[in-house]
């Protein structure tokens, strides 16, 4: 086989990729500050007020990018159980365990936002509306994936049992992503749309960019910390665990 | 900029408490998560110093 492509593959091995991702997290901590000032800056003091909305429409700027990464997360969860389950590789498995919390807290944070938006703005806290109802099953899916790893003893089996849960649920991803055009819901439609009021929707589209920039580093810088905790506990009775702590 | 004073930024048109509550929720949440994703790394990791030092000990008094 190629040899770079032998090079890729260690880093695919626990024991390569701990110090790795210790290098990683201090920079993707980095951007996600530097994302979430510039981000923060324009949601308050560059995009003005909303014509219809007044200042209710500025918690835009933590409703879409948590809806975003909670979808985004959920694919990379799948993707990584998915790799597990095909080719038995140990940190596959590691990886998705530790985005799912990061995935249900972004989730939780879309409903929370939304629900606040949608008290002010429709009058009710919550309703039955294909958008938010896909949006509360990606939270249990989350939750049912945790629970689900959780309740199994050995490590590799809770894998595989995760993995299937994890990639049937996928097929909810889609649902949530068009669930506004197929059905008939409360939910407005996509919010980036450049035809109307261009200067408006250049600042607020930026504002919104950057903070689900933020949103990503900042689940990156997590998950990473989060997976060098599962590999110790995980590997903890070889050797080079040994030495890493040392 | 659209604001004229501290006060009319905190009270947010009126929106002041679904505005800073959508906020302030994502900020608690995420300054608690890394918290604990750093905290449960720390753990392992003396958990697993310990031990080392558990062996160590043991083996010195095996062979003095």
């Amino acid at each position: 086989m190629n040899q770079s492509i032998i090079q890729w593959f260690r880093f695919g091995s626990p024991q390569a990729f701990y110090p790795i991702a210790g290098r990683m997290i201090p920079w993707f901590w980095a951007a996600a500050a530097a994302f979430g000032i510039a981000g923060l800056w324009i949601s308050f003091f560059v995009a003005p007020t909303d014509a219809q909305q007044g200042e209710g429409y500025r918690i835009i700027f933590v409703h879409v990018p948590a809806s975003w990464m909670s979808m985004f997360l959920y694919l990379i969860m799948a993707f990584w159980a998915g790799l597990g389950l095909a080719l038995n590789t140990r940190l596959s498995g590691m990886m998705a365990q530790a985005v799912a919390p990061t995935g249900a807290l972004m989730a939780l944070l879309s409903l929370w936002t939304g629900a606040l938006w949608g008290k002010p703005m429709w009058g009710a806290w919550w309703v039955w509306d294909a958008r938010l109802t896909s949006e509360l099953i990606l939270f249990f899916l989350y939750l049912g994936f945790m629970a689900l790893q959780a309740a199994i003893d050995d490590p590799r089996r809770a894998d595989k049992a995760g993995a299937i849960l994890a990639l049937v649920g996928v097929v909810n991803i889609p649902i949530i992503y068009f669930s506004v055009k197929w059905w008939n819901t409360l939910h407005q439609g996509s919010t980036i749309n450049l035809t109307k009021a261009p200067s408006m929707a250049h600042t607020m589209l930026w504002g919104m960019l950057l903070m689900a920039l933020c949103f990503w580093m900042y689940s990156i810088a997590v998950a990473l910390t989060r997976v060098r905790a599962i590999i110790l506990e995980r590997e903890r009775h070889t050797d080079w665990v040994k030495h890493a702590v040392e | 900029m659209q604001w004229n004073s501290a006060g009319e930024f905190f009270a947010m048109g009126g929106y002041a408490f679904y505005v800073w509550g959508s906020f302030g929720a994502c900020a608690l949440l995420m300054f608690a998560e890394p918290f604990l994703a750093k905290r449960r790394l720390s753990e392992v990791r003396q958990s697993l110093i310990r031990e080392l030092l558990a062996d160590e000990l043991e083996l010195k008094q095996k062979n003095p």
